[in-house]
Parts: C-alpha cells; structure tokens; sequence
C-alpha cells in the first residue's frame, strides 16, 4: 500500500520544525530520509504514525487518511522502532510479543503467542528467545525491537537511526536483514539515516531534508555532489567503487587524491 | 503484513516459563490462605486452628465467635486489602514513573493522605480522637476523610506529575521531591497537632504510624469498594504498564495514550493510598517492598509482576500485622513500626546498588 505524504508542517511550540513536507513511498520499498542533525528527520519520521500531531498536511496509506484513525488503529498498521531502546527485564519473547498489543483485548490468544514464535523462527532468533533484553548486545536488541515491530503485522515500518549505535558487521548485518523483511512482506518501511554510503546501499529512495524542508526526493539519481553539499554544507566527490557508489567527503587532501581513491577511503562515512 | 501461522509450532519453552510464573501465582496465594487461617488463631487470646475453621464454616457461639467475627477476621481481611492495594499503587507507580524507587510512601503521597485526613478528624469534625491510646480515633464520617485524604494526595499527586513531566528527573531527584512533599504535610499534620489537646497529640501521634487494628467492617466495605476496583483496573491496564516499561515511544507507537494511562495511575494509586492511610494511618514500604521481592522471583513481565506483588504486598502486611499482636502480647505494636524496620533497609539497599543495574 503506497504511503502519501502531503504539505506536512509541524512546530514545537511557535518554533517550526518541519514545513510543506511531502514524500511517497511504496511497499516492497526502503525509503531513507536524510540530512543534518536537527533537520527534522526524527520528527517527520514521528509524525508519519501521528505520535506527533502535525499542524497541517496528509498522510494517505492508500486510501485511508492516517490522520483519522484513532492510536490503536494506527499501530495495526505502522510499527515503529525508535533510535534508543530502553530494555526491560524481560526475555526476548516476552518483549516481542508486546508487539501484539495493539490486537489484544483482555489477553493475550494462542494465535499470538504462535505468531511471535513464527517471527523469531523466520528472522533466526531462536537462541535469543528466551535470553533478557537488558543483557543483550546493541546488535541482538535492534533485532529483537525489529522482531516486535513486525509481529505487529504492519504494512508500514518507520524506523530511526537503526544502525546508530552498531558497529560495522551489525550494521550491514541489520540493514540486509531489514531489506530481506521488506521484499518478502511487501512492507513500506521508511527510516532516517546518518550514513549515506549505508543509505546509498540499501535504500531505493532517499529523501533529503534540511531545515525542516524536503530538498530533494527520487532514486538514487538525486544523490550528486551538488544537493549532498547542498544539504550537508560539505563539498562531496561520489566515485563508484566495487559497483556502488560512495560518497566522499573532499577536503583539500582528498581534492588531491581524486580519481585515485586508496582502499582505505571505502568505509569513509558522514 | 500476515504472518502465516499454519506452520509454526508451539513454544514449549515459553508456555513452559508462563505456566512456572502462573504456579508462583498460585503458590502465594495459597499461602496467603493459610497465613490468614494461622493469623485469624494469634492473639492475646490464642485459639487453635480447627476452632478458627469451625467458627468460620458453621459459626458456633462463645468466645472464639466473638473474637473471630468482631475483632480477628475483619483484622486480617484489612490487612490482606490494605496490603494488596498499597503493593498495586507501588508497583504501578514504579512502573508508570519508570522509577523503582517509587510507592505512595516514598514519594510522600502517603504523608499527604495523612495530612488530609488529620485534617477532616481534627477541623472538620469527621471523628473524635479517643480517650485512650487503644482507639485512637473515632471516626464518625469515614467517607468525608476518606475525601480529604484523597484531595491532599491528589495534591501530591500533582506535583509529582508535573516533575515528571517538565523534566527529565532521575529516580533520585522524584525521591527528593517526595522527600520535600512528605515534609510538608508532616508539617501540616504537627500543626494540626500542636492545637490539640495532650490527648490528642498522642492520638495523632499514635496514629500515624499506622495500626491496622482499628479496621471496622464498616471501614473494611468502603477500604474493598476503593481498593478491589482500582486493582481489576490495573489488571486489564497490565499490558500498557508493560509498554511503558519499554519506553514512552514505544509505548505510543504501540497505540497507547501515555500520558493518559499514567495520570488515571498515578490518579488511582493516590487513591487507594488514600483510603488507606484514612483507615489505617501511615503503613510505609509495602509498596516498595513487595514488588521488588517478586521482580527477584519472576522478573518485570508484569502479566505477573502485578498480581504476584498484591498477593505478596497482602502476605508481608498480614505476617506483619500478626507479629505486631504477639511480639509485646497482650499490647500490640502498630504495624507501621514493623514494615518501616522491613522496609528501611531494602530502600537504602536499592539506592546504593542504584536502581536498574
């Protein structure tokens, strides 16, 4: 189902932080939402499953206007993910299954409780399951807060900063891991992001945001030189290198060494 | 997104885990029947177990008739409610604040119950204060301080919320703030005090440290219709305290009101802390004490957390409250005395160890 987002404004108090945002995106389809610190990414992503009320705007998933729907409607079809999990001492499973609480009444079904044991065996958490969320690696409690927000069921994933606190093998694991979901789900999943050489690798669209309004939205063709130094204030080169593009940030040393780019420049990331 | 569950088989481990939580469920429960079977026999007057069961089944006359049904049996019925109910404001509160250091005692919730109440049996005349240390008080008007109590811990209430909600505190900084709000109902409650008469002075005195001997069945109906409701509420609330656990974010995105569900329990919890300081005077750190005896046993999960901490919160206030009637036999120590040296140490355990290590 296509997420439509139009003309969405937002402020905290008088002090605007996002304005006229619009973005689509499509399901089977990863959407990075880039830019600077402070340039609303964390808030357009909030506002996209109404935590926070925009002023103005719509948000269409397909026909129905998000903006209707009351809390529990929402989550039965967006998941979110925050960029810091604050684990309770609970074990995996049971921190899982909470993502089945926007379908639960009184308790909790048979059904459900099979459709965290479903997930976990399809994203390999089995040996996780059982161990507590407050002991785990950053790596291990993305996945688990990954697995909760999928046994929501949702056609929508938003997720922020996923691969912040991860270290390289996480974050590549992580990210393959959340594509792999969104191609077999059909899943619209949106999410913010620092690292662009990572966006540039598994998104399909990007959305570029400073200041609280959109620069730039498409494929990968937006991604030049001009709009990253545009958007970021940092003169880039974008070279491609084992068949993807890296963007490099040029400083007077690296204007040198253009267009003979040493290995150790892959990993540069913003 | 559906995910195919026609496959997919059983986690055995799992149920297997509930199903050891749900035994320690009923384990205290049990227990909890045979702790009020012994305590209803303990006493300056001491009967045997079999006369409690045989006055209780087919009520026969004398003594132990007497004993039982006017004095023993509301006591202990008291204490069990009193004890649950101040368990599930302490483990809610700890959840809804995420502080583990919270119950209506140490963020001064209590001490402000107190002072609404002190407040409706000195000036407003909803009770006398008795001539003797054995009744302190009387009170003609239970519902009238029952209100007053509940509006001077809304008061605190409040201003706890408003902390919460305006910065960002660490659990000590909310224990500073009950610490600040306790002294000033403290205050309250001497100056109340200090125009009354000697008598008086003592009655209040005595009072406050909370005695769960002076429960009616009249007090008792009114403790059960506050406090049983507001349990159940929690009860089916279980779930979205467990969201909160998590964080508000993911409590939202969750689709649950967060502030909404943290006032009505913040707002619920003042109350039962209410009536029961109204009836009982200050009971301190059951609410502290049992939910961090059962997070040891079976963790935060609080499908069972909830439950498991009132039925606990009952047991430690009864044994309590049985130990209070024979440690000086025949006088009786007040109860509060009794949970403060339980519960003392475990507080400044948790601030030392730091809370959620």
């Amino acid at each position: 189902m296509i997420l439509n987002v139009a003309d969405l404004s937002f402020r905290y108090n008088s002090h605007p932080v996002l304005q006229d945002v619009g973005c689509t995106a499509s399901p089977g389809e990863i959407v990075a939402i880039l830019g600077p610190n402070g340039a609303g990414k964390t808030t357009l992503l909030r506002c996209l499953n109404a935590m926070l009320r925009p002023r103005t705007g719509t948000i269409m998933l397909g026909e129905q206007d998000i903006l209707s729907l009351s809390r529990r409607e929402i989550a039965q079809s967006m998941a979110y993910v925050p960029q810091h999990i604050e684990p309770p001492k609970v074990t995996a499973f049971d921190a899982i299954l909470l993502g089945r609480r926007p379908w639960i009444g009184w308790d909790m079904r048979r059904d459900d409780v099979l459709k965290v044991q479903s997930i976990i065996d399809q994203l390999g958490l089995a040996n996780l399951a059982m161990r507590h969320v407050d002991a785990m690696s950053g790596g291990e409690l993305q996945k688990v807060a990954i697995a909760r927000a999928l046994v929501q069921e949702p056609r929508v994933l938003l997720l922020d900063e996923p691969t912040s606190s991860l270290d390289l093998k996480n974050q590549h694991g992580i990210m393959q891991f959340i594509r792999s979901i969104v191609r077999i789900h059909r899943l619209t999943a949106l999410m913010t992001m620092h690292d662009l050489n990572l966006a540039l690798h598994y998104a399909d669209k990007f959305v570029l945001v400073k200041e609280g309004r959109v620069f730039g939205a498409g494929g990968e063709e937006i991604i030049t030189p001009e709009m990253i130094e545009e958007v970021y204030g940092i003169p880039v080169t974008i070279e491609r290198l084992c068949g993807r593009h890296v963007v490099v940030p040029r400083s007077e040393q690296t204007d040198e060494l253009q267009g003979d780019l040493i290995p150790s420049r892959q990993v540069t990331s913003m | 997104m559906h995910l195919d569950i026609s496959t997919t088989t059983e986690p055995l481990v799992y149920t297997g885990y509930l199903r050891r939580k749900a035994l320690v469920l009923v384990g205290s429960l049990v227990f909890l029947v045979v702790l009020s079977f012994i305590s209803i026999g303990v006493g300056s007057v001491m009967l045997p177990v079999e006369d409690v069961w045989q006055t209780l089944l087919y009520h026969t006359s004398g003594n132990a008739e007497m004993i039982i049904w006017n004095i023993r049996l509301p006591r202990v019925l008291s204490a069990i409610v009193c004890g649950a109910g101040l368990a599930a404001a302490g483990v809610v509160m700890q959840s809804v604040l995420r502080n583990p250091l919270s119950s209506p005692y140490t963020l001064g919730v209590s001490q402000a119950a107190a002072f609404g109440a002190a407040f409706a049996i000195t000036s407003l005349g909803a009770g006398t204060l008795g001539r003797m240390l054995t009744d302190a008080i009387v009170v003609n008007n239970p519902w009238l301080v029952t209100v007053c109590a509940f509006i001077a811990s809304l008061g605190a209430t409040v201003v706890i919320l408003l902390v919460a909600k305006y910065r960002t505190t660490s659990p000590e900084v909310m224990i500073l703030v009950g610490v600040a709000l306790a002294a000033l109902f403290t205050a309250g409650t001497t100056f109340l005090q200090y125009f009354s008469s000697a008598e008086q002075i003592a009655a209040i005195v005595f009072w406050t440290f909370g005695d769960i001997g002076r429960a009616t069945w009249n007090d008792l109906v009114i403790i059960v219709l506050v406090v049983v409701p507001c349990i159940l509420y929690f009860l089916l609330r279980r779930w979205d305290y467990n969201a909160l656990d998590s964080g508000d974010e993911i409590a939202k995105s969750l689709g649950i009101h967060v502030e909404r569900v943290r006032t009505i329990a913040m707002f619920l919890s003042s109350l039962i802390a209410a009536v029961v300081v109204s009836f009982l005077g200050i009971i301190g750190f059951i609410g502290l004490v049992s939910p961090h005896m059962v997070r040891r046993v079976i963790g935060d999960d609080q499908r069972y957390l909830f439950p498991v901490s009132c039925v606990v919160g009952g047991i430690i206030l009864l044994a309590a409250d049985t130990v209070a009637r024979i440690i000086i036999a025949p006088a009786v120590l007040p109860v509060g005395v009794l949970t403060a040296f339980l519960g003392a140490p475990l507080f400044l355990y948790l601030l030392i160890r730091g809370n959620r290590s």
